[in-house]
């Protein structure tokens, strides 16, 4: 029984027994909450007068948690035996939309059903292709043999580059990010790590010539001198050190902050949104949002090594590193150590889907623990 | 092969213990990636907080100046000369558009802009300036053009409304000579001009008090700071530093006698200067034809600017000031002087005016103004007096003859001649006294008799301003003491001192006597009336019936072209410009003169005919106030 797996002295309080009953993780509950709620009263200051934007985001919220709740009740078996289906399924949808997709920005993300549905098959695959790997690697022994390697850095590249193409680099990144993450915990050798770090290193020159198109190599030159054009690649990164600069250790309290709310600021609702984090609550609230971040990730980590199939731990414990993934891309962009790249703060900026995909994946991991041994 | 069965061989325990192991070590070495987000936050926030703190601040708060209300100018009695009235202009905060031609045809669409306006705004946005300040696009703009911005202002970013202070001139054309007036500031106006002080302001004085007053005028600026967003609309004024008002100036000039003298004037083109005799206070100060100076302020099209520049009439040149101009016989009253002082003749000297004049041993014949065909003209038996108010050419060719050049020229200079007393007129041209240094120099010739004899009557190379007439006249109103003309009676609270000049040597020989017979010559010339052909005052046909005070003056008639030796010449044949200068002096009431004058009328004829009427206008107009105001 579940309550056999309580920490000994573990007060079996009626809420405790009751979130068991629904699969869920209090303490992972608790911290994603905090998260949520801190980044509902940063959008809240954000946001200024357009309070609809609080609005929308709370409902955003609300739903997710729905969809936590759901990604919970399934057992880890269903998500085992559907792994290859939608992957499969995943890869043709992100064909159709090179194809027929819908053009936003200059970007080619979208599938859409006129008047029905609008939907970014990119986000499903940041679920799918590390429960395609986990589901993969699950029948090999581990750690994985050179051929398993390669035929997993297959599963791994065709959407990567899929993504890529359209172009979405911020997301082909981190698709490739959780494959990546499934593989290194499957006992992927550090040599191995280590020699692919070294390629990389040694294509970069290659992959600046001709893989990069002209706006990314912008940013990556902005990253080192945003001064270089500052009305134009280098504003968002002057604008935001500046934000987060200014506000000191303790911030300049929140509703108060002057980039942000004249406008200096750009995304930030969005993307931005740990600038008005720095800029409105100072060191100190960066700090705090990262310690919960820190908790999430420990304790996903633990989940994760503590469920009961080898599918279950990959599964989990690489969802956990796509979470710090993406929150370490988006702070890094947002602080200057990293080009802009479009990565949202996980569960604290504007916006659904992200929220949705991420609420489904701690659904998950707590699914993969929670659930009896099959 | 036995190793490979081994690592074949599925072992769930190594496998979890292979995962955990991997989750440990991949949580490490997330800690230190959060350590180094932790390090760049602390790098930002701790350690260069205060160059983003300035950053931050820079961004949002911008220093603005604000520019100082002009002072107003008043004439002597209150009367508003230069008055500061509220207007609207279109500017473009040129950082905060990205495309400027998109933006500016966009509110071609709601307002009507020239192709010279948006010239000058390209012209203006090149200059050097401070970055965030809106660039002026269109002046004045109406209610309707006001309101078509404002609704559709939200369409437009950076383009702002900015109502502000202009310089508005209630005379118009009236006063404009005296007064002068602002224009735009410009490139080679900003070189000059402290750029610190005139951040803000938009006109700067070219012309007139304007121009001579800038300094007390200009005031001195202010700042405010104030919040702005990042499309630059101001959010909130943090501070304010108010700026510093210019002083106000009263002027001597009185509006209603300068009213006075442009109605005398009426079409004709020419110039009056009328002097406050006691204080060299400048009462009127004309200059026809005129121009509206609220169209340098306004703006105005091309083609209005050439009309104005480039007409004939010279509306832009100040006359008055600068206009030069043979004095004619109102010189005849400083060589009768000269030649008294020097001892060359005495008041009772007489000649015989047969009409013409020739020098001992020369050919030419120097001709009367009364000189005819037949020799019957001359003035019969003459002596100073008779000389001045019969205005005998002959006269004063031989007074000349008899005169040193060099003192002559001297004399003159004592009068203000040949340079420029006036105190805050800086601009005022010095005319021209001959002598035979200067014509050595200027033309390779030495001086002849003739000369002196041209110069005699005033003619010849002798130059005079309507400016130097007045200042003269009033000198001998004063009886041989010289005031310095000024436009400005106070600044603000502050009276301006009286300045006197100091009695030079020469005049000193003078007697009161003498200046008092000078006088009497003078106002016989208006007042003696009744004797019969060729006996009478030469003004006294035209201006010296039915006046009610006592009026000294002098007529002048200056040529234009030279006449030939045995020629006559028909008014009506010469050409517009050709025609004589009329010139006419005056001060009255004679025992206690309240205003002295220079009257100019370009190519307008006779003196006495056409000069001496306007004189007598512009006098009745002014005594005739002052009398029933006392």
């Amino acid at each position: 029984m579940d309550f056999q797996r309580q920490l000994p002295g573990a007060q079996n309080s009626a809420q405790d027994q009751w979130l068991h009953k629904l699969h869920l993780d209090p303490m992972l509950l608790a911290l994603v909450a905090m998260v949520l709620g801190f980044g509902l009263v940063v959008l809240f200051s954000a946001a200024g007068d357009e309070s609809r934007l609080f609005d929308a985001q709370f409902q955003r919220v609300l739903a997710s948690m729905v969809v936590l709740i759901i990604a919970a009740q399934l057992p880890p078996g269903i998500y085992l035996r559907w792994a290859p289906f939608i992957y499969v399924l995943g890869l043709v949808l992100l064909l159709l939309v090179l194809l027929i997709g819908v053009r936003v920005k200059g970007s080619q993300r979208w599938l859409e059903i006129p008047g029905v549905l609008r939907f970014q098959p990119s986000e499903l695959m940041k679920i799918a292709v590390p429960m395609a790997l986990a589901w993969y690697l699950q029948q090999r022994v581990l750690p994985p043999s050179a051929r398993h390697v390669v035929f997993s850095l297959m599963i791994i590249s065709l959407p990567a580059l899929a993504i890529a193409a359209q172009p979405d680099l911020g997301t082909a990144i981190l698709v490739a990010g959780a494959g990546l993450a499934v593989l290194m915990l499957a006992g992927l050798s550090w040599r191995y790590i280590g020699y692919a770090s070294l390629l990389v290193a040694a294509a970069a020159p290659l992959l600046w010539q001709f893989a990069l198109q002209g706006y990314q190599r912008q940013r990556i030159i902005t990253l080192f001198d945003p001064e270089s054009d500052p009305l134009g690649a280098g504003w968002n990164i002057i604008q935001s050190t500046t934000a987060i600069g200014s506000g000191g250790i303790f911030g300049k309290g929140l509703l108060q902050g002057t980039q942000s709310r004249l406008d200096f600021l750009p995304e930030a609702r969005t993307d931005f949104i740990i600038a008005v984090v720095g800029e409105e609550l100072g060191l100190v609230g960066v700090l705090f949002l990262l310690i919960l971040y820190l908790g999430i990730i420990a304790r996903g980590l633990v989940l994760a090594v503590s469920a009961q199939s080898t599918f279950a731990r990959l599964f989990a414990g690489a969802l956990t590193l796509t979470f710090f993934i993406y929150l370490f891309v988006n702070i890094a962009m947002v602080s200057g150590l990293l080009p802009v790249v479009g990565v949202p703060l996980p569960l604290v900026s504007y916006g659904g889907t992200s929220i949705i995909t991420l609420m489904a994946s701690f659904g998950i991991i707590m699914s993969m623990r929670t659930h009896k041994a099959w | 092969m036995d190793l490979a069965v081994a690592l074949a061989i599925k072992d769930p325990n190594r496998e979890r213990a292979l995962i955990a192991r991997r989750a440990i070590s991949f949580f490490l070495l997330i800690v230190l990636c959060v350590g180094v987000l932790v390090a760049r936050f602390v790098q930002l926030q701790v350690y260069e907080h205060e160059d983003y703190q300035y950053r931050s601040d820079k961004n949002r708060i911008q220093v603005q100046p604000l520019a100082p209300p002009r002072g107003l100018i008043f004439d002597r009695n209150g009367v508003l000369l230069a008055d500061n009235r509220p207007s609207s202009a279109l500017g473009i905060v040129v950082e905060r558009v990205d495309d400027l031609q998109a933006a500016i045809e966009q509110l071609n669409g709601f307002i009507t802009l020239s192709a010279q306006q948006i010239d000058q705004f390209y012209e203006r946005v090149n200059r050097s300036r401070r970055p965030g300040e809106p660039v002026v696009l269109a002046d004045n703009l109406s209610a309707a053009d006001i309101a078509a911005l404002a609704v559709n202002r939200h369409r437009m970013p950076g383009v702002k409304v900015i109502t502000r202070l202009q310089r508005y001139y209630p005379q118009a054309d009236i006063a404009v000579h005296a007064v002068g007036s602002v224009r735009r500031v410009t490139e080679s106006d900003l070189r000059r001009l402290d750029p610190s002080e005139y951040r803000a302001t938009q006109f700067v004085g070219k012309r007139g008090v304007e121009a001579y007053y800038e300094s007390d005028l200009h005031g001195r600026p202010g700042y405010q700071q104030v919040e702005t967003d990042a499309h630059g609309r101001v959010t909130r004024i943090i501070d304010i530093n108010p700026p510093l008002v210019g002083q106000n100036l009263n002027l001597h000039l009185d509006a209603q006698l300068q009213h006075a003298a442009v109605a005398a004037l009426d079409r004709q083109r020419g110039a009056v200067v009328a002097l406050d005799p006691k204080t060299g206070g400048v009462l009127a100060l004309v200059s026809k034809p005129s121009y509206d100076p609220n169209q340098f302020v306004a703006g105005m099209s091309d083609s209005e600017f050439r009309a104005l520049s480039e007409s004939v009439y010279l509306p832009l040149f100040n006359r008055a000031t600068n206009g030069q101009y043979a004095p004619g016989s109102t010189f005849k009253p400083v060589v009768g002087l000269a030649g008294i002082a020097s001892g060359a003749m005495q008041w009772d000297t007489t000649i015989e005016d047969r009409g013409s004049f020739r020098l001992a041993g020369g050919e030419r014949e120097y001709r009367d103004w009364s000189w005819t065909v037949d020799d019957s003209g001359g003035q019969g038996i003459v002596d100073l007096r008779k000389a001045i108010y019969r205005s005998s050419n002959v006269y004063f060719y031989d007074v000349a003859s008899r005169l040193d050049i060099n003192y002559l020229a001297r004399f003159a200079g004592e009068f203000g001649f040949g340079q420029n007393l006036a105190l805050d007129i800086s601009d005022a041209s010095h005319g021209l006294v001959p002598d035979p240094e200067w014509k050595l120099g200027a033309k390779g010739e030495k001086w002849y008799q003739g000369d002196s004899v041209n110069m005699g009557i005033g003619q010849g190379d002798l130059l005079v301003t309507p400016l130097q007439i007045a200042t003269y006249v009033a000198m001998i109103a004063n009886r041989g003491r010289i005031v310095r003309p000024r436009l400005v009676l106070s600044r603000g609270e502050r009276s301006v001192p009286v300045l006197q000049r100091s009695m030079p040597e020469t005049t000193s020989n003078l007697t009161e006597e003498d200046w008092q017979k000078m006088v009497a010559a003078m106002e016989d010339v208006v007042h003696l009336g009744g004797q019969g052909f060729r006996r009478n005052g030469t003004a006294w046909a035209y201006i010296g019936q039915r006046i009610g005070y006592r009026m000294a003056g002098k007529s002048g008639t200056a040529q234009v072209v030279e006449i030939r030796q045995g020629e006559e010449y028909d008014e009506e044949e010469l050409s517009e410009f050709s025609r004589k200068h009329a010139w006419f002096m005056a001060f009255a009431p004679v025992d206690d003169p309240q205003i002295a004058l220079a009257v100019l009328v370009e190519n307008g004829g006779g003196g006495s005919s056409v000069a001496a009427p306007v004189a007598r206008k512009i006098i009745d107009s002014y005594l005739g106030r002052s009398v029933t105001m006392r």
